[in-house]
């Protein structure tokens, strides 16, 4: 293995920012959209469905190209922002919200269907607001759905790649993160600066499942 | 006196519910009918769980809802106490946290209901720090009931509260759901579709079938009713009278109650003097007596009627609904009947074989 350079660190903490950043967006984003799925009886509703799993499918340069196209200074989100967001971390982490979207969103709808309403309704009885009772019974109850959600998008953002290098570029310090660098050593045949990083990588992708896993069983929410 | 208005029409895909109810907003209002009648459904318009285009209702002066004008009060801004079928306590947190829910929700000067009363009323001290998962059946209902007092509602609705007990249980609970009401002086409406339960806690039972009321009245005038007394099914209860003690004949093991003037024995209860006492009389337990009565006989409830109503109810058989200050109903043969020449407007004297107490109803 070898040691890893200035920039492999800055893109260590590139990537650290970028999935921190995309699960809180996803966080506040995700939980309404989680909870209209889980509840809705509209007929859009496996439309919405179909476009959040989106994702998983697509190969990464069909989304990136187009999140590109959008973020570019011709595109609506270029307009928006008068400037182009492309090959910046803005552009990345909006990027990264939509490709690591079915990860926090599957989870929550999910806890949110398994807690259902019933838990909803007794905490109005009892003259919780709305928020109120979400915040103080419906997100404990569902607590097992938000940390598969944030575990899971968060190690999904660290280790995506296509859309990132489609969107981001790899400029260092703003856009190159992990994954790409390790891309970066092998085209310049470092193998073992790659090695460590793929090493870090897979290691780590591995406890964080194996915590998700053990915490789940461990710490299992008793729901009568 | 308050009063509860309401009016709800509301459509679903395999279900309709079209009612009109107005009731005093005092006593223990029984939903009865059978399942998929509406009894759910109703409750939880009242609550605003369900809304309809044209909805209304009103507690006493609030309006609660009235769509007309756009107004529907969300269920937490409504001073209700909702106990479902199922306890529904929230599982993060242990029994006490479960209790203070609602009780830290309100504003302390709305604070009718002490902890300490409501945890002695349900006997539950002994479970304040336990999880939920830890308790039984029963003691999470319980815990349940506790925890919609605690937030001092003006109306409490229950939802088959006992549906998921077994019958001991039911015994348990259901004397303090009569108590609460008394103590605390809560209005109640109780969903139920079992006999056992309306003839123990009712003061006024609203019927429904097919998502309507079919007919709404006193326990007693429902009971009786020629119209409606096949609805409570094959229990052939003749009436149930609402007494009190008169006084204690230790040394016979009896108690003596009065109701209406008029007197009945009981086999020797706790109760002190002056106490209400629920009783209950089989209507096979009633006989009838015309002229005298100072031949010795070795019953000793013996009540003065009069003949309302004669219905024949098979080949052999009729109801024969009296008054003794209340309706009461008599079944004897046929025969007697064309015996006696008994005709409505008659007065006759009800021989009572046996009296049965409120706890004594549930085997």
């Amino acid at each position: 293995m070898g040691a890893l350079t200035e920039l492999d660190l800055s893109a260590l903490w590139v990537s650290l920012r970028l999935a921190t950043m995309t699960v809180i967006v996803l966080l506040i984003v995700g939980t309404p959209l989680a909870w209209w799925l889980a509840h809705t009886r509209s007929r859009f509703r496996p439309i919405v469905e179909a476009a959040v799993a989106l994702p998983i499918v697509l190969p990464p340069t069909v989304m990136g190209f187009y999140i590109l196209v959008a973020l570019g200074p011709y595109g609506p989100l270029g307009r928006i922002a008068h400037l182009s967001l492309a090959f910046t971390f803005t552009g990345l982490v909006i990027a990264s919200v939509f490709y690591s979207m079915p990860f926090v969103i599957q989870p929550l709808q999910n806890a949110f269907e398994a807690v259902g309403k019933a838990p909803l309704e007794a905490a109005w009885s009892l003259r919780a607001s709305k928020l109120d009772a979400f915040l103080t019974v419906i997100s404990p109850i569902a607590l097992r759905g938000y940390i598969s959600a944030i575990v899971l998008g968060f190690a999904h953002t660290l280790g995506e790649f296509g859309v990132v290098l489609m969107v981001g570029g790899s400029i260092p310090g703003q856009t190159r993160v992990l994954s790409t660098t390790i891309f970066e050593h092998v085209e310049v045949m470092e193998y073992g600066q790659a090695h460590t990083i793929s090493a870090f990588m897979l290691t780590f992708s591995f406890l964080v499942l194996l915590a998700v896993y053990t915490a789940n069983r461990r710490f299992p929410i008793h729901v009568s | 006196m308050n009063r509860l208005v309401a009016h709800f029409h509301v459509r679903y895909p395999t279900f309709q519910l079209s009612i009109a109810l107005d009731v005093p907003a005092s006593d223990i209002t029984v939903l009865f009918g059978p399942s998929g009648s509406g009894k759910t459904t109703l409750l939880r318009c009242l609550a605003g769980l369900e809304r309809s285009s044209d909805g209304f209702m009103q507690f006493g002066n609030d309006v609660w809802q009235d769509e007309t004008r756009g107004l529907c009060l969300p269920l937490y801004q409504r001073p209700i106490g909702y106990v479902f079928q199922e306890p529904r306590l929230f599982p993060h947190y242990n029994v006490r946290a479960n209790l203070l829910y609602g009780y830290n929700r309100i504003l302390a000067a709305e604070r009718r209901i002490a902890i300490k009363q409501v945890v002695e009323i349900l006997g539950i001290g002994h479970l304040l720090e336990r999880r939920i998962h830890k308790l039984s059946g029963g003691e999470q209902q319980r815990v349940a009931i506790g925890r919609a007092l605690l937030t001092s509602p003006q109306l409490l609705l229950l939802d088959e509260p006992l549906a998921s007990l077994d019958i001991q249980r039911k015994q348990e609970l259901l004397p303090f759901i009569r108590r609460l009401h008394k103590e605390l002086r809560i209005p109640v409406m109780y969903v139920s579709h079992a006999v056992n339960e309306i003839l123990q806690l009712a003061d006024r039972v609203v019927l429904l079938k097919e998502g309507t009321i079919v007919g709404i009245g006193a326990l007693n005038e429902m009971l009786t009713s020629p119209q409606f007394r096949r609805n409570f099914g094959s229990l052939r209860v003749g009436g149930v009278l609402d007494a009190r003690v008169a006084n204690q004949e230790p040394e016979y093991g009896l108690t003596r109650l009065e109701f209406k003037g008029q007197f009945l024995f009981v086999s020797l209860q706790s109760a002190s003097i002056g106490e209400a006492v629920r009783v209950h009389i089989m209507s096979s337990d009633v006989s009838l007596v015309v002229g005298r009565t100072d031949c010795p006989t070795s019953i000793l409830n013996i009540l003065e009627a009069t003949i309302l109503e004669i219905r024949e109810t098979d080949q052999s058989s009729a109801d024969v609904l009296l008054d003794i200050g209340a309706p009461l109903v008599a079944s004897i043969t046929r025969k007697s009947l064309v015996n006696l020449g008994l005709k409505p407007g008659q007065r006759v004297f009800a021989h009572i074989k046996a009296v049965a107490l409120n706890e004594e109803l549930m085997e």
